[in-house]
């Protein structure tokens, strides 16, 4: 029990900051003069008492945590936290229940950006603030974030980091100590925010909206405060700039953060995933675009280009924005569009799936068994980017994508045993675990997830946990092993 | 040491010291390079040179930088086998390593090795003037249009190309060429020609072979890895080496050629690797009767061309002209390199030839006609020794005094190539005029020959 009370007293300290991210909502419905002000003074309140009670009650359990604390942190974090992010919901929307808006606060957190709401356009700007502030906060990591304020996680903070970066290989370390690392990461996840809001703004979004989009862009979560999403500007110069920063949050963010050292771009070049990534994407929306203009969907390729490469980018990169019902083009580009989603984005962004490196990791893994088949005399390891990959990351890659394939079959299984159709069933699976929002069908990007009964719900936010924290880290807390001493 | 110079041996190993002196007439002292009082006690403070060619890298550093210090001693060379220091050729420089000289036998066995992956037809290739021109050494067999003809022919058969053939070898007996001398099948021959015309004037003398695609490499060393690199681009290479956690190490360091664990000399796996259809196999291994075994095997098993590396002199004498069509000794190959720097005069390459026996040189010519007894001569008056003989001339290169010491062979090559796009290549004819600065190209069919030829070139005492 005692690794449960340490980790409860670290949990209260992170409680009580998120508390303290409330207060920009709070303040626009203050200045706003919206309805929902009462929501936020009252769920901020309650936070930050919850926090001071988790926080003191524990306090003489209070200890430096080990590996095995920091997995627990983190999955707490990643429940607990959404809990505490439903209250504005509940309190200002009395009418929705505790599974649905658990729903919309963890797919806020895990960027994931699929919702249950409709007629976002009305509701008040405070609350789809908080909806993408959330997205903006899960982005980067809470535990990051935790890491950069809290110096008593210290060493133990390196395992909670580990725990909660996405990608396969986490040891290089960009700075001597974690926090640093953590500060840097966090200060240029948020100068690229500030750009993005201005760059917003410039192509003609009003401030509120730019910062609200800004935060979902470079968080590919894919929240927007309109129903049409994308499509309610219409406009193709934000659609470019929502292209750009959604390739920019798909890169590892320790190579901007190389870059932003090193004053060049050469890290980048080095970068074993963002070649592939920027290729990938780059060739399926041409690929699309022609497809699209063939099929005779866009009469001509300009138009054709234009919501072929949004779409595409956005779905690539797990975002979730649309700029038109996909759904309602030929099912192979919707259902390549997903595809895509699963591994596009790079390890070290915010982007969802199992990130590039792994897919890589497992093509030059397959190509590596012809050559011994050829070859049984041959040395043949695992390269990406010039450098070796272990076995022992092989093999852990392997076993990552049996789990994820494993996961998307039995949950997609247990959502048709609830009665939903195979298509609206998987393509909602695998959007979750994908963090990427919309899937098809019944839960396509005109509609929301707001059919699905409470226990399909609790499915899908499940679904988002465990794809944001890449399997591992949620499912070995499941474990019996894990609890034994 | 038949160079008439004094030498004291250093090292840590005092057995093989004994061993050495016991053969050789030299002074050994016993102990670490890299300790000032080792060097004092080896009288570093009276030595023209310090030679520091020890295994490891940061040793020969460390003693070069000493010398400098204690005794400033005029020339430092050292043996620097890291790629890594050699790609920051500004620490070797006077106010760092102090470094004169940077040798590197790897990669000068890789590039002779690479040469005769380029020309597999050719015995030896090797460069002057920066690979402005090139000697070639080429078995002349039945069939080529030149064989059982007069050299004289030789520029009907290949009108554009100017060439010139510098000795021919007759079961080992040397033959000086003249216009009438008739090239015979067997025969070994010399020529001196700009590097693009080789292959049209190794035509003449033997039918040429596909081009090499596909190597096979024993031994994954030093120079079997090195040689892996250069080649992995433009050819199919796999590498075949004994111990498993270097083959690991290979593998992690090459990108395109297939590493094979395995013993080299096993049929089994030559076979499955398809030895049969490899253009070349080059046995790399430390060990010399490894190489030459599995060279054997290659060969037997249908390998087009097989090269050994032999360290035993012994060895190549008797594997050579064999069924292995290529012995390398890295003693000869790499010897060159250093008696650059022995030699007196301004000598910019000297190329053992034969196993020692002959010699090509890359002399740089000063003084005008008044000091000099070459400068402002046709070729033809110039009183060389018998059995020396002025291959090419070479006009227009910088002078290599004051060089940087890091870039030694093949950066000197690539920076030598491209800031001198200009530098002519001139054939030596009788009525060519020698100038100062030139590098003239000389060809010695006898060893002893050397001592005369640099006093032939050496400036007289009017010019200082």
């Amino acid at each position: 029990m005692n690794r449960l009370f340490a980790v409860t007293n670290v949990l209260g300290m992170v409680v009580m900051i998120f508390g303290l991210t409330m207060l920009p909502p709070l303040a626009l419905s203050f200045w706003t003069d919206d309805s929902a002000l009462f929501a936020y003074h009252q769920s901020f309140v309650i936070t930050l008492f919850c926090g001071l009670v988790m926080t003191m009650a524990t306090r003489w359990y209070r200890r430096e945590l080990q590996v095995r604390d920091g997995f627990l942190l983190v999955v707490l974090v990643w429940s607990v936290l959404p809990i505490f992010a439903t209250l504005p919901f509940m309190f200002f929307m009395p009418q929705l229940s505790f599974a649905d808006a658990y729903f919309e606060a963890a797919s806020g957190i895990t960027t994931t950006g699929a919702t249950i709401l409709s007629s976002l356009d009305s509701l008040p700007p405070s609350i789809n603030l908080w909806r993408c502030e959330l997205q903006w906060l899960g982005g980067m990591g809470l535990i990051v974030l935790a890491v950069a304020i809290l110096p008593l996680l210290g060493v133990g903070g390196r395992q909670m980091f580990k725990a909660e970066t996405p990608g396969p290989m986490k040891d290089t370390k960009l700075t001597p100590r974690i926090a640093e690392t953590a500060k840097a990461l966090w200060l240029i996840y948020a100068g690229l925010t500030l750009s993005c809001v201005i760059a917003y703004r410039l192509a003609g979004m009003d401030w509120i909206d730019a910062v609200m989009h800004a935060f979902t862009t470079l968080s590919l979560g894919g929240v927007s405060s309109h129903d049409a999403s994308f499509g309610y500007w219409d406009s193709a110069l934000i659609e470019c700039v929502a292209i750009f920063f959604m390739l920019v949050a798909g890169l590892n963010f320790a190579s901007h953060f190389l870059v932003w050292r090193a004053k060049s771009f050469l890290p980048y070049r080095n970068d074993p995933e963002a070649g592939m990534f920027i290729m990938i994407t780059a060739a399926s929306c041409i690929g699309l675009t022609f497809y699209l203009w063939l099929m005779e969907v866009y009469p001509d390729p300009l138009t054709a280009l234009r919501f072929a490469s949004f779409n595409t980018v956005s779905i690539a990169t797990s975002t979730g924005y649309s700029s038109t019902d996909y759904y309602l083009w030929p099912i192979f580009a919707p259902l390549w569009m997903l595809f895509l989603s699963s591994f596009c984005s790079s390890s070290g962004s915010t982007g969802g799936g199992i990130k590039m490196i792994r897919a890589q990791i497992l093509f030059k893994q397959v190509f590596r068994e012809m050559i011994l088949i050829m070859h049984p005399q041959a040395i043949s390891p695992v390269k990406v980017g010039g450098s070796v990959v272990p076995n022992r990351i092989v093999f852990a890659v392997l076993a990552f994508l049996s789990i994820y394939i494993a996961s998307i079959a039995s949950m997609t299984l247990i959502l048709t045993l609830s009665g939903l159709d195979l298509v609206t069933a998987l393509s909602a699976i695998v959007a979750c675990i994908n963090n990427l929002g919309p899937g098809f069908s019944q839960v396509g990007p005109a509609t929301t997830f707001s059919v699905l009964t409470d226990f399909q719900i609790w499915v899908c936010s499940f679904a988002m946990l465990l794809g944001r924290l890449e399997l591992f880290t949620l499912l070995i807390v499941f474990t019996p092993a894990f609890w034994r001493k | 040491m038949s160079e008439a110079n004094d030498i004291t041996m250093v090292d840590l190993d005092s057995d093989r010291l004994h061993l050495l002196q016991d053969h050789l007439d030299l002074r050994t002292v016993v102990g670490n390079v890299s300790h000032p009082s080792v060097l004092i006690r080896a009288g570093a403070e009276d030595a023209d040179m310090i030679l520091a060619v020890t295994q490891s890298d940061e040793t020969n550093l460390v003693a070069c930088k000493l010398a400098a210090t204690m005794f400033n001693t005029p020339i430092k060379i050292a043996r620097i086998h890291s790629a890594n220091f050699l790609a920051y050729p500004e620490i070797f420089s006077a106010d760092n390593f102090c470094v004169d000289f940077v040798i590197c036998p790897e990669k000068i066995l890789t590039e002779y090795i690479e040469k005769l992956i380029e020309f597999p037809e050719a015995l030896q290739v090797l460069d002057f003037a920066n690979g402005k021109v090139s000697l070639v050494a080429v078995r002349a067999f039945h069939g080529g249009p030149l064989v059982g003809r007069e050299l004289q022919e030789l520029r009907q058969h290949v009108p554009n190309v100017d060439t010139r053939v510098a000795a021919i070898f007759r079961k080992d007996r040397p033959i000086i060429p003249e216009g009438d001398t008739v090239i015979e099948a067997e025969d070994e021959v010399f020529f001196i020609a700009p590097e693009k015309d080789i292959r049209a004037v190794m035509r003449e003398m033997r039918r040429m072979d596909k081009p090499v695609e596909r190597v096979m490499i024993a031994g994954g060393g030093n120079i079997g890895k090195c040689l892996a690199k250069a080649l992995e681009k433009d050819h199919q290479v796999k590498i075949i080496e004994y111990d498993k956690r270097a083959s690991e190490r290979l593998a992690a360091d090459l990108d395109h050629a297939l590493v094979l664990h395995g013993d080299a000399t096993d049929e089994d796996l030559l076979e499955s690797e398809n030895i049969a259809e490899m253009d070349m196999f080059c046995a790399l291994t430390n060990d010399d009767e490894n190489n030459i075994m599995s060279a054997l095997l290659a060969k037997r098993m249908g390998a087009r061309k097989v090269v050994a590396l032999i360290n035993r002199s012994a060895y190549v004498d008797l594997v050579q002209s064999g069924s292995i069509d290529i012995a390398i000794s890295p003693a000869q190959v790499t010897i060159g390199s250093l008696l650059t720097h022995i030699r007196r005069g301004d000598v910019a390459a000297v190329h053992s030839l034969r196993r020692g026996a002959a010699e090509a040189l890359e002399l740089v010519v000063h003084g005008d006609a008044r000091s000099s007894n070459v400068v402002g001569r046709k070729v033809a008056d110039i009183k060389l020794p018998k059995g020396a003989s002025i291959g090419a001339i070479v006009r227009g290169l910088p002078t290599t005094e004051g060089r940087d010491p890091g870039e030694d062979d093949g950066k000197k090559k690539a920076r030598g190539a491209s800031s001198n796009p200009d530098a002519q290549v001139l054939i030596a004819h009788h009525d060519t005029v020698i100038e100062t600065g030139d590098h003239v190209i000389l060809f010695m069919i006898n060893k002893k020959l050397i001592r005369q030829v640099e006093e032939l070139f050496q400036v007289g005492v009017g010019f200082l």
